[in-house]
């Protein structure tokens, strides 16, 4: 499993330069250095020449990709490109356009976004599958019946509604959680009540959805009519053997969000005041801040890959007949 | 979930414990103590004094720093009053000859200006590591090395922290700084027209710098034309007048630094721990940053060496009245600390704002008609529910324009290079101000809030007439005592005269089609652009809108390819230079890089702006002011859309706040009831307990029938038709 492993990661180099250069691309197909330094230099009274010096102070008055006014390998090492992306593959992201630490500043954002989104994943996994598991087994039931509706109504409405009906509801008319902030340690509890509660409500309908379908296909299979056979009960039929056998599809799209979950929710950090990462990304674009945007992308790459391979290690302990070779 | 609920009450249980309210997003330890509590959208970007100039900054950066000078906080029209100078600045003016002018002196006569600022003594830097002093006087954390550094994360980190006394030297040190080639003071060049020596300083500074990656030390440069006189008294000289200058003396930029603080925060390892000036700023001020997380919130803490103000005694008429001049000679701050929490979504800042949590909320266009009712006459007054609630409304006029500007250069709009040509196109731009009746965008687009623009100059600032002075005769005639836009009919007949009888070429016969560039969220959204559009074909003319992102749309304006654009300036302070200069030929976008997006260019205007702008403010100004104004209405290069109205929504027990935006260092004159804040947050935030029992019984009522189909289900037989 190890050479897998390690194989796996090495075929991960290619992939980040690819999205590296597709970032950087993208980047500078929309703005130009110019319109950075304008951006950080604010549109009152910018001179050329302020404009000039920020972008040599910056590094950002090289060639993007060749630079023909220097010979050898310089052509390619002394751009814009290559300079800012090189330090990167060391994790060493530098700073951004305002000064900031990228590195502190991810630091700093991450605690929050994992409070929000681990406890979301886990209860909105335990809750999700436990009805699923409960649909099924009332399968063919008004029950069954009722609930699914309730699950196409709950993924057909859009999440800002939960969000804002929800803090209109219990923050503002009840008055029994604040509707938005955040605080350190043991006090943000009371701030995360409602966003976690809204994000596993938000997001139980399509889920149970899915793995309510898994459960069904799996529970009309040979091993589950001799379980019965033997005289187990449906719930020991379904939590113990229906639920491990359909591990597979579930761990594939579960597995590989996990290293995800500290990238944060745009939509759930902004409405609760949440300050994670969720908007760090949306911020730099917004700012035309590349040293932020190239960083994040790379990282939400890095933890794209590194979930695949978790997904991967996952099978073979759900299945013993996986192997990594 | 019957197992969960009694985890669910003991997290309730755990909210009662908190107190009466379980919704207060603040801590505990926090209830009853003297805060004001406030919210940010946008992070700010810069809080070095140099660098910053948005108004996101200025909220903080207003509170910490002292500049020599302030804006009186009642009086209006604004008036300048020493802030850390213990009087206003001495004035002198000299001639070629060096000889003294007199105080009246025309302006082309004065080849140099000379301010003496004489600051007070005694006043006090706020407790900060890079002024801690080792017992020999020497600073404590002058030379820090990378083990000392190991631990720090923030100032607090840093075991001691000192003061000292505010000296002259500080103040010339910024002036430094200005030059200084990394900091990109956007103030620069502007200011480097008056004082020379300030390109001389950046030139040395930049040779420095691209010789060595080290902290520059600015206190072995001199700078030509600013001189300490004593250790409270220093001087600028400026090339020729420039009477400006005085407001610019009000803002951070000229407020004192001292050098301590940038050999501390110059040290190796500092910046890498978000350690700058730009982020942990050191001041005289009322307040003192204390915490900075501008992802979650700041704080302003007191400063405890402040040097203390008491509250001013005069006012304008009608603050007496207002209770504003109740705390006169009180000493300053009323308020501890002052805490901004950032909110990105404008919902939970304003449910928090009812809830009492905040003390103070703008009103957006989503929240307008909940907190504000328009009568038949157009006024506005506070909705019933506000009023409930004890809610005060403060509005005023903001010192800003925006306005559609064509772009000069275009041979449609712009007429091109031969006077015929020129005379078509001023009668298309006159007919076009006429026929976008903007008085009904205001009404449509932003419920009211704005008040439509004559010219340039937004009211409460001097040269801005009122009444029928006021009005563009171009758009406008007065009649029963009111301005009265002209009808589309006279927008018809200049458009004929301009060589377009019914949007047609009288020549070609071809249709007009005029282009709007925008960028999304400006004129191009879909309303908007609707609206505009019918204007336009009320008048047979076919219009574009060609909406493309910011760096695009600026680049047009740039290069002169625009033809009519939205734009808006802010002004920076209360004189009609400041908004007249907007169109003065020197600052022509293309050919000179300057603010005059327009490229409007008119000798007569440019030569009386040269003389208005160094006149001081009388009779004789005014006049020049009415014939630039006359000059611009007639010219139309813009069609002037509107000054924006600030709205301000206030608890009441929230004393002492005044509008006005110039006026930004505000925070130490407000003031708190706390009793009636801590009662209204208790009665307005009961928490409201049965839905949650009610909840319960309906999470019963669904299980319950599961459980007994569970049940009947568990206990069947394969014959006994359980299912």
């Amino acid at each position: 499993m190890f050479a897998y492993v390690l194989r796996r990661l090495l075929y991960a180099l290619p992939i980040l330069i690819g999205v590296n250069l597709v970032t950087f691309g993208l980047f500078f197909v929309v703005n130009s250095p110019d319109d950075m330094a304008r951006m950080q230099l604010g549109v009152k009274r910018v001179t050329p020449e302020a404009i000039e010096r920020w972008k040599a102070e910056r590094g950002y008055d090289r060639p993007l990709f060749f630079n023909g006014a220097v010979h050898g390998s310089a052509q390619v090492m002394d751009t814009i490109f290559f300079q800012k992306s090189l330090k990167m593959f060391s994790f060493d992201f530098g700073r951004a356009d305002d000064g900031r630490d990228i590195a502190q500043e991810i630091r700093d954002r991450m605690g929050p976004s994992l409070a929000l989104a681990l406890p979301t994943f886990v209860l909105g996994l335990v809750a999700s599958v436990s009805l699923a598991l409960i649909l099924v087994f009332f399968r063919a039931s008004y029950l069954d019946f009722w609930g699914v509706v309730l699950c196409v109504a709950m993924m057909s409405i859009s999440s800002l509604f939960y969000i804002i009906g929800g803090q209109w509801l219990v923050s503002k008319l009840w008055a029994l959680v604040p509707i938005s902030g955040y605080a350190p340690g043991l006090d943000a509890t009371r701030f995360l009540v409602l966003p976690v509660a809204i994000s596993v409500i938000a997001g139980v309908g399509s889920s149970a959805r899915w793995y309510r379908t898994i459960f069904l296909e799996e529970i009309s299979r040979d091993y589950v009519r001799t379980a019965r056979a033997k005289g187990l009960s449906e719930r020991v039929v379904l939590f113990r053997h229906v639920l491990k056998n359909a591990m597979i599809p579930i761990l594939t799209g579960v597995v590989v969000v996990i290293p995800l979950l500290f990238m944060g929710s745009l939509l759930v950090e902004s409405f609760f005041g949440i300050p994670g990462l969720g908007s760090y990304t949306i911020d730099a674009i917004n700012a035309q801040d590349f040293a932020v945007v190239r960083a994040m992308v790379f990282i939400g790459s890095v933890l794209y890959i590194v979930g695949l391979i978790l997904t991967d290690i996952s099978y073979t302990l759900v299945d013993p007949r996986v192997r990594l070779e | 979930m019957l197992r969960r609920f009694p985890l669910l009450l003991v997290f309730f249980a755990l909210l009662a414990a908190c107190g009466p309210v379980w919704n207060d997003p603040y801590p505990a330890s926090e209830q009853g103590r003297n805060i004001m509590y406030s919210a940010f959208t946008d992070r700010p970007k810069h809080l070095d004094p140099v660098q910053s100039y948005s108004e996101d900054e200025a909220t903080f950066l207003y509170q910490i720093y002292e500049p020599p000078l302030q804006y009186h906080y009642l009086k209006r029209p604004y008036t300048l009053v020493p802030g850390s100078a213990a009087t206003m600045p001495l004035v002198r003016r000299y001639d070629e000859s060096g000889r003294e002018l007199p105080e009246n002196a025309p302006a082309s006569q004065v080849a140099r200006s000379v301010y003496e600022i004489r600051i007070r003594p005694g006043i006090l830097y706020q407790p900060h590591p890079a002024l801690a002093r080792e017992a020999d006087g020497s600073l404590r954390y002058a030379s820090l090395s990378a083990a000392d550094l190991q631990s720090v994360r923030s100032l607090a980190d840093f075991a001691e922290a000192g003061t000292r006394e505010l000296e002259a030297g500080d103040f010339v040190h910024q002036i430094k700084r200005l030059a200084h080639p990394r900091l990109h003071s956007p103030i620069f060049e502007l200011i480097a027209e008056y004082l020379p020596g300030l390109k001389t300083l950046q030139k040395t500074l930049a040779e420095e710098v691209s010789r060595s990656s080290d902290a520059l030390d600015l206190e072995r440069h001199a700078i030509p034309g600013i001189e300490i006189v004593d250790r409270y008294t220093y001087r600028i000289t400026l090339k020729g007048a420039y009477p400006q200058f005085l407001y610019w003396l009000s803002m951070p930029f000229f407020a004192p630094v001292p050098p301590e603080a940038d050999r501390f925060y110059g040290q190796p390892g500092m910046a890498e721990r978000n350690l700058t000036l730009d982020w942990w700023p050191i001041g005289t001020g009322p307040y003192m940053l204390s915490e900075n997380n501008p992802n979650a919130r700041m704080v302003l803490a007191r400063n405890p060496n402040f040097r203390g103000e008491s509250f001013p005694c005069e006012g304008e008429p009608g603050d007496q009245e207002a209770g504003l001049l109740a705390d006169c000679g009180k000493s300053m701050p009323f308020i501890d600390k002052v805490v901004f929490t950032r909110e990105r979504e404008g919902i939970p800042y304003w449910n928090k704002f009812l809830q009492g949590y905040y003390d103070a909320s703008g009103v957006s266009s989503d929240n307008f008609d909940q907190a504000v009712t328009m009568t038949s006459q157009g006024e506005v007054s506070l909705s019933d529910e506000m009023r409930a609630q004890g809610i005060e409304l403060l509005t005023s006029v903001s010192p800003s324009i925006f306005y559609l500007g064509f772009n000069m250069l275009d041979s449609v709009v712009g007429g091109g290079a031969d006077a015929e040509g020129q005379a078509r196109a001023r009668k298309l731009r006159q007919a076009i101000s006429v026929a976008l009746d903007m008085d009904e965008f205001v009404s449509i687009f932003l419920n009211g809030r704005g008040v439509t623009a004559m010219h340039p100059i937004p009211p409460g600032i001097f040269g801005a007439r009122d009444g029928e002075a006021g009005i563009n005769p171009v758009v406008y005639e007065w009649r029963d005592g009111r301005a009265v836009r002209r009808s589309k009919e006279v927008a018809r007949r200049l458009l004929a005269e301009a060589g377009y009888p019914d949007g047609r070429d009288a020549k070609t016969g071809e249709p007009l089609i005029l282009n709007l560039d925008t960028t999304p969220g400006g004129l191009g959204d879909k309303s908007r652009s609707d609206w505009l559009a019918k204007q336009f074909r009320e008048l047979g003319v076919q219009f574009v809108v060609r909406a493309t992102d910011y760096n695009r749309f600026q680049d047009k304006i740039r290069e002169g390819n625009a033809q009519l654009f939205f734009f808006g300036w802010n002004a920076d302070y209360p004189d009609p230079e400041n908004m007249l200069f907007l169109l003065h030929g020197a600052q022509a976008k293309v050919k000179e890089s300057g603010q005059n997006s327009a490229n409007y260019v008119n000798p007569e205007y440019d030569r009386l702006f040269e003389r208005m702008k160094s006149m001081p403010d009388g009779a004789e100004r005014q006049v020049v002011i009415d014939r630039m104004v006359a000059i611009l209405q007639h010219d139309a290069p813009w069609i002037f859309g509107f000054h924006p109205k600030a709205y301000s929504l206030q608890h009441g027990w929230v004393m002492n706040r005044k509008t006005g935006s110039m006026v930004r260092n505000t925070l130490k004159y407000q003031r708190i009831d706390l009793e009636r804040r801590s009662a209204a947050r208790a009665e307005w935030n009961r928490p409201v307990v049965w839905p949650l029992v009610v909840v319960g019984l309906l999470a019963l009522a669904a299980i319950a029938p599961a459980f007994v189909h569970y049940r009947r289900r568990e206990r069947a037989t394969a014959l006994g038709g359980g299912r």
